[in-house]
């Protein structure tokens, strides 16, 4: 989880923009087409008052005296002019001669045209385009037939106006629409990563050992992920369990022989003739012991280990506890001299009694172990704001330069401590256990004279 | 000095390349070379004004101002003749040869603030509104009630031929382009005009060429009434000097509004000056009343105080209708039968 991961960009900017392009892409599609529309639709208009137009001259045609006739109804320019400021041309001709009208109106003498359909050309007239509806009208003049054919024609510039002016409003909207769709597209892309996000925190917040399978509902495509997240930390837990397992029984293998060989070299030690060969067993025997309390305490710090995963939560007397740890220290304490004062309050806290004694001996441990023949080990159980201090003060030599934290490490010991048996494992133990009962361990020298100050301080229950 | 070079005519000479009678002329010497040739329906008492304000922004264009009648106008733009601005209150014959494509765009500052209806295309462009009304002469009116709508003129005028016979006046539609355009216009809005058509041919009117000698006439009583009048403000002012004898009536039943307008020919010569000069007509036809000119600004017809209440005959294809040969031979029939009565 650190922030100098290397990164290939942000999900969230990348959807934001696919979705923008998408945008983009639908108002350019919606704005072509809405012109398109926009410019069919005037045309059709145009091409229906044009044939409106038309069809109304060609229904005032009539024959008098032999004569074919008519009179340009006024409505039929007016409409016209009602649709838009384009020019009008018209042409009117009986068998083919000019009856009224602009005679060089480019008409196709299509034949094609039938009674009572309108025929549509565009020509150009002018200088302009010219869109023209063409009707024909047979009637009798006289006896004879005549064919009268009747075109209006219009430019078509004022009609493209109009469609321009509807295509820039419908290119306003598509602007508009898609500055819309951007905004949207951010928070779409920010709602649609937030279970990821949520997640990630999830598995950030949790503590170091925590190996506990994900029991979040996820989303069907994260649904993978999770699993896969769980499986790994499944398979980690287990190896962690199998090399717990391991050491737990190579510690188990190595201690029962030891103290076989510890009775013997025991034996050996008293029945010595020298004192070079008494002291070469002395040296033994302290190898053994450093030996079977490493394994003692490999197999402690597994148990906490163990039982930290899937703590207790009893309701433990902090001073029945202390009092037992000390009555079984007593016998350790008394062969340096050392004597425990101990002085409880009747305080409760929630754990695990075997994990919290196993602690407390520990550091009792610990001050025994660094303390001078014939000195006070001071044990003091108190309640300091909402919280249990088991403070065990000795008069040893102190925790040297290194600094506390250090000292809680695996394996890790004090410079100082080189004489003195010990495996670096008793103050990992005990952080181990305060922390997970919510606690933690303080360590410090004495402010007045030699000597450490070591606090175990856990929540009051 | 300006003045030495300034010089104001009045040439009655004919322009002897038209092949048309100018009824006047007008030449304005400017400082520099260029002439701005102005073909015009408008009476110089009338425009006059409106040449000087132009010259005084622009000193150094000669004006070249002809007055002619509607329809020989119409026919000299439309056989080509060189001109750079055209003006004529015949709105149907000016839309024609805006239509037939004989006139160029403009577009400035100017004719965009134009209403939409006194413009066509960015090249008609209408400068005033002007009303039809009927000049009396109360003398002749002694007595009777002052009509109000054309049934009442109908009415009066049957019951009292005696007064009224050879004592009515207007337009030979025939000669007459604004004529024929008010009179179509009334065909199409009114069935009373052909009814007070034929009264009037029964009292043997006398036919006008132009709004001008109508008045005149009417100012010195040998008119009784004169029938479609353009209502200008010269018109009214007349009215006003003549001290009660002449009165100016608005028919409410209907009432036509002309627009005058002026087009730039696609021949002219100097279509940045016919910019300019059509550009100084529309500021004046958008004035806000305060300054006094001949012709009515363009939103009088809107104002009810002055206004007839009617809205402006629509510049549109519609106009070309009775301008059709067809249509117009039909309508002049109809005409004659009515007023002549041979």
């Amino acid at each position: 989880m650190t922030d100098a991961q290397h990164t290939t960009g942000s999900i969230g900017r990348r959807l934001t923009l696919y979705l923008a392009i998408v945008a983009a892409l639908l108002s350019l599609l919606s704005w072509g087409i809405v012109t398109g529309f926009a410019r069919q639709a005037t045309e059709k208009t145009q091409d229906n008052v044009l044939a409106a137009a038309a069809t109304a001259i060609a229904e005032t045609l009539r024959s008098e005296q032999g004569e074919v006739w008519l009179e340009l109804p006024y409505s039929a320019f007016s409409m016209l002019g009602a649709i838009s400021e384009d020019r009008v041309f018209y042409r009117i001709t009986a068998n083919g001669a000019l009856l009224t009208g602009y005679e060089d109106l480019p008409v196709s003498s299509d034949p094609s045209i039938r009674a009572g359909e309108v025929g549509f050309t565009t020509n150009a007239y002018r200088g302009e385009a010219l869109r023209m509806a063409t009707v024909s009208r047979r009637i009798l003049a006289g006896n004879r037939p005549v064919q009268v054919i009747v075109t209006v024609g219009q430019t078509r510039e004022g009609i493209a106006t109009i469609a321009r002016g509807l295509s820039r409003q419908a290119g306003f909207l598509s602007i508009a629409f898609f500055l819309i769709a951007v905004v949207l597209s951010f928070f779409a892309a920010r709602a649609s990563l937030r279970p990821l996000n949520e997640i990630a925190k999830a598995v950030s917040r949790r503590g170091p050992s925590d190996l506990r399978p994900l029991r979040r509902s996820a989303p069907r495509e994260l649904a993978p992920l999770v699993a896969a997240l769980n499986r790994f930390m499944d398979r980690l837990g287990q190896s962690i369990r199998r090399s717990e397992d391991f050491i737990v029984e190579a510690a188990h293998r190595v201690r029962t022989p030891l103290a076989t060989v510890r009775v013997h070299a025991d034996l050996a030690l008293r029945n010595a003739q020298t004192e070079a060969e008494r002291d070469r067993l002395r040296q033994m025997i302290r190898a053994i012991d450093e030996s079977s309390r490493s394994a003692g305490q490999l197999l402690d710090h597994a148990t906490v280990a163990f039982r930290a995963d899937d703590l207790l939560k009893d309701q433990i007397s902090l001073k029945e506890l202390a009092e037992r740890t000390v009555t079984s220290m007593v016998p350790t304490a008394s062969m340096k001299d050392i004597e425990i004062d101990l002085e409880a309050e009747a305080l409760c806290v929630e754990g695990d009694a075997v994990l919290l004694d196993n602690a407390l001996r520990n550091i009792l441990d610990n001050a025994i172990k660094y303390s001078s023949e014939d000195t006070t080990i001071l044990m003091r159980v108190t309640a300091q704001n909402s919280e249990a201090h088991i403070t065990i003060i000795d008069q040893g030599a102190g925790l040297g330069d290194d600094p506390a934290e250090m000292l809680t490490q695996r394996f890790k010991r004090g410079k100082n401590a080189e004489n003195i048996v010990g495996s670096g494992l008793g103050l990992t133990i005990a952080a181990d256990v305060l922390s997970a009962h919510g606690g933690r361990l303080e360590l410090r020298n004495k402010a007045e004279g030699s000597g450490v100050c070591a606090s175990l301080i856990l929540p009051l229950a | 000095m300006r003045l030495a070079y300034f010089a104001l005519g009045l040439s009655l000479s004919l322009t002897p390349a038209a092949g048309f009678e100018p009824e006047d002329h007008l030449w304005i010497e400017g400082s520099g070379d260029e002439v701005l040739r102005i073909l015009s329906t408008a009476d110089l008492d009338v425009f006059t004004p409106y040449l000087m304000a132009f010259h005084a922004e622009n000193p150094s264009l000669d004006l070249d101002y002809t007055v002619v009648s509607s329809t020989d106008l119409y026919s000299e733009i439309h056989a080509g003749g060189v001109y750079d601005v055209v003006i004529s209150s015949a709105m149907d014959l000016q839309f024609q040869l805006a239509n037939d494509g004989l006139a160029r765009r403009h577009r400035s500052p100017i004719t965009q603030n134009l209403p939409d209806w006194a413009q066509w295309r960015e090249v008609i462009f209408a400068f005033t509104t002007e009303p039809a009304v009927v000049l009396i002469s109360t003398e002749h009116f002694d007595g009777l009630e002052i009509p109000q709508t054309r049934q009442e003129l109908i009415t009066i005028l049957r019951d009292n031929p005696e007064r009224f016979t050879g004592a009515i006046g207007t337009y030979d539609v025939r000669d007459s382009g604004l004529g024929y355009l008010f009179a179509t216009q009334e065909d199409r809005a009114t069935d009373a005009y052909w009814r007070l058509s034929e009264v009037m041919g029964r009292l043997q009117p006398a036919l006008y060429c132009c709004s001008g000698p109508m008045i005149e006439d009417v100012m010195s009583g040998k008119l009784a009434l004169a029938y479609n009048v353009l209502g200008s403000y010269a018109a009214e002012r007349l009215a006003d000097q003549s001290e009660g004898r002449v009165q100016i009536l608005r028919m409410t039943d209907f009432s036509n509004v002309i627009l005058r307008t002026a087009l730039i020919p696609n021949t002219a010569p100097n279509p940045t000056e016919a910019g300019a000069f059509i550009d100084a007509l529309l500021t004046i036809a958008l004035r806000n009343g305060a300054e006094d000119w001949p012709l009515p600004p363009l939103n009088a017809a809107t104002v009810p105080a002055t206004g007839s209440g009617f809205g402006p005959i629509r510049l549109g294809p519609a106009l070309m209708v009775y301008l059709d040969p067809l249509n117009r031979r039909n309508f002049l029939a109809e005409w004659e039968n009515a007023i002549l009565q041979q």
